[in-house]
């Protein structure tokens, strides 16, 4: 682990450790009883198997969030048609759950494909508006999200609505129309498997192929991306098209997973907990289940908190919010980071000044781009671009944070170089 | 058909309008303010509840009217702050930090709201006090506009006024011209000696306030209370009348006033057989039609 990333790592933790002990000086405020509410909040998901499994179906719908809003981020678009794409398909997986009478492995897979298609249409709303009259996406996709809310609302209240269920509830769901669960007595479906399938699929497609690529550069340095060549509309459609059917796809899982009939009576908050999956995966695919299980294990603790003491679950808005804002704010703790590089440079520049070749830094950066053909040569500077929009980071997973060890490394001896000039006037 | 002509023709129509229009105008300059600036301020609906709880709570333990409006001005100016810190001083991504914010404002109210009284609703069980609406003399007798104009909220008449002063802010004065210049060249505008921080800062801060009127419309104007999620959207909307409006404080009101026809019609279309869910679609789908007609128009110039 490089220097930079241990740096990150200590600034997500310190970043969580905020947010936490915000979280509980709150629950001291409010509560009669602050011991056992925090007690169930951190502990409680690990009381019984029930709850423990039930970690991972809440993350199921989170992880298709995330992927689909880490894909848009990444990208550089900041379209918020996730909440739309999932509510419309999930009352399409209504609608053919309930009308649709097919054997059981057919009957979830027309679903799925269906809904997949529904999410894919949707998403390419606000990229099309955004290519043809240059309208702002996040503004299209916040309207479209309420217009096509109450489009669903209308639908399952007006041909799907059961009469007798007293409340606001679709007729009940075929009985070959769901998913099956993998752990008796648990919530536990394969739609979490899916999820997990698709998070690997993404890793792919994002880091392993050619489009992949091109969207990483788009996002990174979009006018670079413009001077080799790269079709930016392109980017722009397929990336949200490709963000809404993966939120499809987790609307008819969340769907024929969890529930029996469709009662979705305000829009689920999953596409907003979407971003901050995103923002603690620093939109990298691999590490969204790792956050979607965070956030899931937080939401467990929460809700049962709320049950068994007199604190309420709300208090899981103050956690993401806090996570959110320290993660993301780049400034946060640089001075200290400043004065770590520069004592950092100023010792390697002592030992490495007598024999020049010991230093990489300076003299490697540069002639990469010489040899190399100009797209490759992007690569490395993609990447540091990269980690320079990451804020901070969950790197819970060191194999993975291992993969990338070597561009950090780069990016950080010039890091290092820049700040030469510095410390001279630091001591002056 | 007929029947939106004879809604067309009520006077009530246009009053209730003017009425609806009022909060997305409060809010549509703060959003214009805040990106003349160069800020998108998407904190605006987050800003706005907690502008609209607090103002309730505040009058409800004060039993002063003036107060909880105080108090809503003060926690929008106060979300600003936190909203500027974030982006001015940390360099966070403002969208993201303004969906944090969001999110803590939907979560938040009703945790609170749930403390003070034991709901998660609305406050019901509060006492909370309304702004008055005023009559205004001479203007309440003529025909037809009188019963448009006159009667309406303090808030409405104020909000009027501001489209007027944040107006002459940009035309006038020496902060909206450096407001302006920061919002198209920072670097430009911080070698001509104008601090970049404070004057995004004071920007976002004016927005805030705005916001926090806006939010104090709508749980102390007509309803006099507050229910979870009753902004339902209106900040977002403001981003985009902000947009169409293009910086100008005239465009922005009518914009508003779009925005205030659409409601206005749909509420009156409730009557009529149209369903429901239709009617509450009707002005998200206005706007953003509208907003790309916009953008198209822009275009092709």
């Amino acid at each position: 682990m490089s220097s930079k990333q241990q740096f990150q790592l200590f600034r997500f933790i310190l970043a969580l450790g905020i947010s936490l002990g915000i979280s509980m000086l709150i629950i001291f405020l409010v509560s009669k009883e602050p011991w056992t509410a925090i007690s169930y909040l951190l502990l409680g998901p690990f009381g019984s198997m029930r709850h423990f499994l039930s970690i991972f179906a809440q993350a199921t719908p989170l992880i298709f969030t995330g992927l689909a809003l880490s894909l848009c981020f990444k990208s550089g678009n900041f379209s918020m048609i996730t909440d739309a794409c999932l509510y419309i398909s999930a009352v399409l997986t209504a609608a053919l759950a309930i009308r649709l009478s097919l054997p059981f492995p057919l009957h979830p897979l027309v679903i799925l494909l269906l809904a997949v298609v529904m999410g894919g249409i949707i998403g390419s709303l606000p990229a099309l508006a955004k290519l043809y009259f240059k309208a702002n996406e996040l503004v299209t996709s916040l309207m479209l999200n309420y217009v096509f809310f109450y489009l669903g609302l209308f639908t399952i209240s007006k041909y799907f609505a059961d009469r007798e269920a007293g409340t606001f509830a679709s007729l009940k769901y075929a009985k070959t129309a769901v998913l099956p669960i993998l752990v008796k007595g648990s919530k536990l479906h394969l739609g979490f498997f899916l999820a997990l399938l698709l998070a690997v699929l993404f890793s792919i497609l994002l880091y392993k192929t050619r489009f992949g690529y091109e969207l990483r550069l788009s996002g990174s340095n979009p006018s670079f991306a413009k001077m080799v060549g790269i079709s930016s509309s392109k980017v722009i459609l397929l990336t949200q098209v490709l963000a809404g059917m993966v939120a499809g796809l987790g609307g008819a899982v969340e769907q024929m997973g969890m529930y029996q009939r469709f009662n979705w009576q305000e829009s689920p908050s999953y596409a907003w907990d979407g971003v901050i999956i995103a923002i603690l995966s620093r939109n990298n695919p691999a590490l969204v289940p790792f956050s979607a299980l965070f956030l899931a294990y937080i939401r467990v603790g929460a809700d049962i908190m709320s049950r068994k003491s007199d604190v309420q679950n709300e208090l899981v808005a103050l956690i993401q919010a806090l996570l959110i804002l320290f993660v993301t704010a780049e400034a946060f703790l640089s001075g200290w980071e400043h004065r770590r590089e520069v004592k950092e440079s100023l010792a390697a520049a002592d030992t490495a000044l007598p024999a020049t070749e010991h230093r990489p830094a300076t003299a490697s950066a540069e002639p990469v781009a010489t040899k190399a053909d100009l797209v490759e040569a992007t690569e490395p500077a993609a990447t540091k671009a990269e980690s320079a929009e990451a804020n901070g980071l969950v790197a819970a997973t060191a194999d993975l944070v291992e993969a990338s060890g070597a561009t950090a490394e780069k990016s950080d001896s010039v890091d290092a170089v820049k700040t030469f000039p510095e410390p001279g006037k630091e001591e002056a | 058909m007929g029947e939106i002509l004879s809604i067309l023709g009520k006077e009530d129509f246009y009053f209730a309008m003017l009425r609806t229009a009022t909060p997305v105008l409060l809010t549509t300059l703060g959003a214009m303010t805040a990106s003349r600036a160069g800020v998108s301020n998407i904190a605006l609906e987050g800003t706005m509840l907690f502008a609209a709880f607090f103002g309730v709570i505040v009058s409800a333990f004060s039993q002063s009217a003036l107060l909880g409006f105080l108090a809503a001005v003060g926690i929008g100016l106060f979300i600003s702050l936190l909203l500027s810190y974030f982006i001015v001083e940390l360099h966070s991504n403002g969208i993201l930090s303004g969906i944090a914010l969001n999110t803590l404002a939907s979560g938040g109210t009703i945790f609170l709201l749930f403390l003070i009284t034991g709901e998660k609703g609305a406050s019901t069980s509060l006492h909370s006090l309304k702004l008055p609406a005023l009559n205004i003399p001479l203007i309440e007798n003529i025909p037809f506009v009188g019963k448009i104009l006159s009667g309406q909220h303090i808030l409405t008449y104020l909000s009027l006024l501001l489209v007027f002063a944040i107006a002459t802010l940009f035309k006038k004065s020496r902060l909206g011209m450096e407001i302006i210049a920061v919002g198209e060249n920072p670097e430009a505008a911080e070698s001509l000696g104008i601090s970049v921080k404070r004057v995004k800062r004071t920007a976002l801060l004016i927005s805030g306030a705005l916001t926090g009127m806006a939010g104090a419309f709508l749980s102390m104007g007509y309803v006099g209370l507050f229910s979870a999620g009753m902004t339902a959207g209106r900040g977002y909307i403001a981003l985009a009348t902000q947009a169409i409006a293009g910086g100008n404080a005239y465009l922005a009101f009518l914009a508003s006033l779009l925005f205030g026809f659409c409601q206005s019609m749909a509420n009156y279309l409730q009557n009529t057989g149209v369903p429901l869910q239709f009617i509450q679609l009707i002005p998200y789908l206005s706007i953003v039609v509208a907003y790309c007609a916009y953008c198209r128009a822009k275009l092709k110039r």
